[in-house]
C-alpha cells in the first residue's frame, strides 16, 4: 500500500476557481519526490492538502491508512506529514531553538522525557546540536530553516514536504537543506516530497511530478521529464542551467549524448570529448 | 549619478556591547552611472545593510564614512533626501507584499503624489501608463483592478511600476527574481534589461543566484563578514572557486565549465554569459581542429 495516496482530489479556495484539478498520485514509502510547476499552479495548495490544513471538495488524501474523508483522522494525518515553508522566519516560534523544536510534541501531549530525546534526535538529524540553546532570530536563514526541519521532525513524521524551503537561501543555506532532506530520506527512511522552482534540485529526486493549472501533466523520473522539453516551457519551466547549455553545444554540432543533466556531467562529457581527439 | 562609498560602517544595536552587530566594516566602493551592478554574498553579509544605505532608508552615522551619489552628500544632515529617493528606486525582498491600494491605478501612483504634491491628474495618469506599460503590462486593461487579484509574477510587476513611476535614475533591487517560476525568472530579467535602456541608468541587483550575476551583470561585488572582498567584471569575481565556496557562495555553470576545461588543456577565457561561453569553447575547438 502506498504511503501516501490522492485519489481524483480537487480543491478550490473560493468554490469558483478550481485550483487542483483531479489530482491522481500515490507516493511510496522511503521515496524522494519532487514537485513542480508555475507560480500559481497549484503546488502549494498540495503541499497543504497533503497534511490535511485543507480538505479536498472532491477525492480523497490517505495517508499511512488515515483517509481526509474522516474528520478523525486529520490529526493522525497532520502527524505524519510535516511540512516545511517557504519563509523561515514565519514558522519559528519560541525565542530558544529547543523551545521551539519541543513545541510540536508538546501540543501532540508527548512525555517530558521522551520530548528531551526527540529533540536530541531532531537537532542531531539536522546537525544543529550546538544551537540548543541559541536564539533563533541570530540564526543565519539555513540554519533557521534546519530549525524549522527539526521542529516537524520532532513530530517523527513518515513524509517531509518542503515546499520552497530553498527559496530564500544563499547558495551554502540551499545546499545545508538539501543535504539534511538526503540524509533523512537515505538514512531515517523518512519519504521527502520537494516542491521547488530549482531544476537542479529536481534532478536528485527519485520520482518527478509537474503541475499545470492544477492538474498533473507529466509524471517520470528526472531524466524521462526533462526529455519533454516542448510540455515543461508550455508549463512554465525549462531544464536546469547545465542541460540548457549542453542542447545549445549540441545544436552547435558538439558531439554530446542527450540526457546531460548537471554542471558535472556536463564537465565530464566536454573533458572526454577533447581526450577523443 | 555615480554612487561612491568611503570607508561605510555600520553597527546595529551600537548602544549594547553584548548585541553589537558590526554589519558593515569600511566599506569603500564605486558604482558609475550605467552599471548592471551585482551584490553577492552569504546570509548576513552586509548586502541588504549596503543598499538600504544607498536611498538614505539607513543614515550614516558619525564616524561611520561617506556616501556620495551624484551631487548628493548622504553625510551631511542637510541633504535633501526626498528628493534622492526619488532617483534612487528601492525594490525590496517580495515587492507584492507592499501592495497595499484599491486599484493597480491607485498603487501605482502612490509614491509619485507623494514626491509631487502639485502634480496635475493628466501628468499622473500618463507616468502611470508609461511605468505599467514599461513593466509589461497593458495599462487599460489592468488600471482599475485590485493588485490583490492578479498573479504573483504580475503583482511583483505592478510592485516595481510602482518604484519606477518617480523615473529613477537609480535601481536597487534586493533579491527580485526568488521565488518566481523559471520562465518567470527569465521574463524578469529581461524587463531589468528592458528598463537598463530606458530612463533607469544603473541597476543594482542583490542576488544569490551566480548564473543571474554572470549572465546579466556588467560589474559585482563579494560581500563578507560587512567588508567588499573583491570587485570587477564577473569574470573577474568568479575566478577563485575556492575561495567563493569558502564563503558559502557558489560559482555560475559557465565559470565551473571553464575549470574542468582549462584542466584538459582548452582555454575558454569567456566572459562568462552562456552564449559567450558557448562561442569561446567552438572557437577553442576550431582551433584544435586546424
Amino acid at each position: 500500500m502506498s504511503l501516501l495516496k490522492a485519489e481524483n482530489v480537487s480543491f478550490s479556495y473560493d468554490k469558483r476557481i478550481k485550483v487542483v484539478k483531479n489530482v491522481s498520485l500515490a507516493v511510496e514509502e522511503g521515496e524522494s519526490v519532487a514537485i513542480i510547476g508555475h507560480n500559481g499552479s497549484g503546488k502549494s495548495t498540495l503541499a497543504k492538502l497533503f497534511n490535511a490544513l485543507i480538505c479536498p471538495d472532491q477525492g480523497k488524501i490517505t495517508v499511512d491508512g488515515f483517509c481526509s474523508d474522516d474528520k478523525k483522522s486529520l490529526f493522525e494525518i497532520r502527524k505524519r506529514v510535516g511540512v516545511v515553508f517557504q519563509n523561515p522566519d514565519n514558522q519559528l516560534v519560541a525565542s530558544i531553538v529547543e523551545d521551539d523544536v519541543a513545541f510540536g510534541p508538546e501540543n501532540l501531549g508527548v512525555k517530558r522525557e521522551e520530548i528531551g530525546q526527540r529533540i536530541d534526535f531532531a537537532l542531531a538529524a539536522v546537525g544543529m546540536e550546538k544551537f540548543r540553546y541559541s536564539s533563533p532570530t541570530r540564526l543565519s536563514g539555513g540554519q533557521k530553516q534546519r530549525i524549522a526541519i527539526a521542529g516537524v521532525l520532532a513530530l517523527m513524521p513518515k513524509i517531509l514536504v518542503l515546499d520552497e524551503s530553498t527559496a530564500m537561501l544563499d547558495p551554502k543555506g540551499r545546499k545545508e537543506v538539501l543535504a539534511v532532506a538526503e540524509k533523512l530520506n537515505k538514512e531515517h527512511n523518512v519519504t521527502v516530497i520537494n516542491i521547488t522552482h530549482y531544476m537542479d534540485e529536481v534532478v536528485r529526486a527519485d520520482k518527478v511530478y509537474v503541475v499545470n493549472d492544477g492538474e498533473i501533466v507529466l509524471s517520470g523520473t528526472p531524466n524521462e521529464i526533462f526529455k519533454e522539453k516542448d510540455l515543461l516551457k508550455t508549463c512554465g519551466l525549462e531544464l536546469p542551467l547545465a542541460a540548457i547549455v549542453a542542447d545549445k553545444l549540441i545544436e552547435c554540432g558538439v558531439n554530446l549524448p542527450q540526457g546531460i543533466l548537471t554542471e558535472e556531467q556536463l564537465a565530464e562529457e566536454l573533458c572526454a570529448l577533447k581526450r577523443k581527439i | 549619478m555615480r554612487i561612491e562609498t568611503e570607508n561605510l560602517s555600520y553597527v546595529y544595536s551600537q548602544s549594547s556591547k553584548a548585541l553589537a552587530v558590526h554589519a558593515l566594516s569600511g566599506v569603500s566602493l564605486t558604482i558609475e552611472e550605467g552599471d548592471f551592478f551585482g551584490i553577492i554574498g552569504h546570509t548576513g553579509s552586509g548586502k541588504s545593510t549596503f543598499v538600504q544605505h544607498l536611498n538614505g532608508l539607513i543614515k550614516i552615522g558619525k564616524n561611520c564614512g561617506g556616501i556620495k551619489i551624484g551631487e548628493y552628500d548622504l553625510a551631511d544632515k542637510k541633504c535633501d533626501f526626498k528628493s534622492l529617493r526619488a532617483k534612487v528606486g528601492m525594490v525590496f525582498q517580495y515587492p507584492e507584499q507592499q501592495l497595499f491600494a484599491e486599484t493597480v491605478r491607485e498603487d501605482v501612483a502612490f509614491g509619485l503624489r507623494n514626491f509631487n504634491k502639485d502634480i496635475s491628474e493628466q501628468e499622473i495618469e500618463s507616468r502611470v501608463r508609461e511605468s505599467i506599460e514599461l513593466v509589461g503590462l497593458n495599462y487599460d486593461r489592468i488600471k482599475n483592478k485590485s493588485p490583490f487579484e492578479l498573479s504573483g509574477g504580475q503583482k511583483r510587476r505592478v510592485a516595481i511600476a510602482g518604484v519606477i513611476v518617480t523615473r529613477p535614475e537609480i535601481l536597487v533591487l534586493d533579491e527580485p527574481a526568488a521565488g518566481l517560476d523559471p520562465v518567470g525568472k527569465r521574463e524578469f530579467l529581461s524587463l531589468l534589461k528592458r528598463l537598463h535602456k530606458s530612463f533607469v541608468r544603473t541597476i543594482i541587483l542583490v542576488s544569490h543566484d551566480m548564473n543571474i550575476v554572470s549572465e546579466n551583470c556588467t560589474r559585482a561585488a563579494i560581500f563578507s563578514g560587512g567588508k567588499v572582498l573583491s570587485v570587477g567584471t564577473p569574470k573577474e569575481i568568479f575566478s577563485d572557486h575556492e575561495k567563493l565556496k569558502s564563503l558559502g557562495l557558489d560559482v555560475p555553470v559557465t565559470a565551473y565549465l571553464e575549470k574542468a576545461l582549462k584542466t584538459v588543456g582548452i582555454d575558454t577565457d569567456s566572459d562568462l554569459t552562456v552564449d559567450g561561453f558557448i562561442d569561446a569553447y567552438l572557437n577553442q575547438c576550431a582551433e584544435v581542429d586546424e
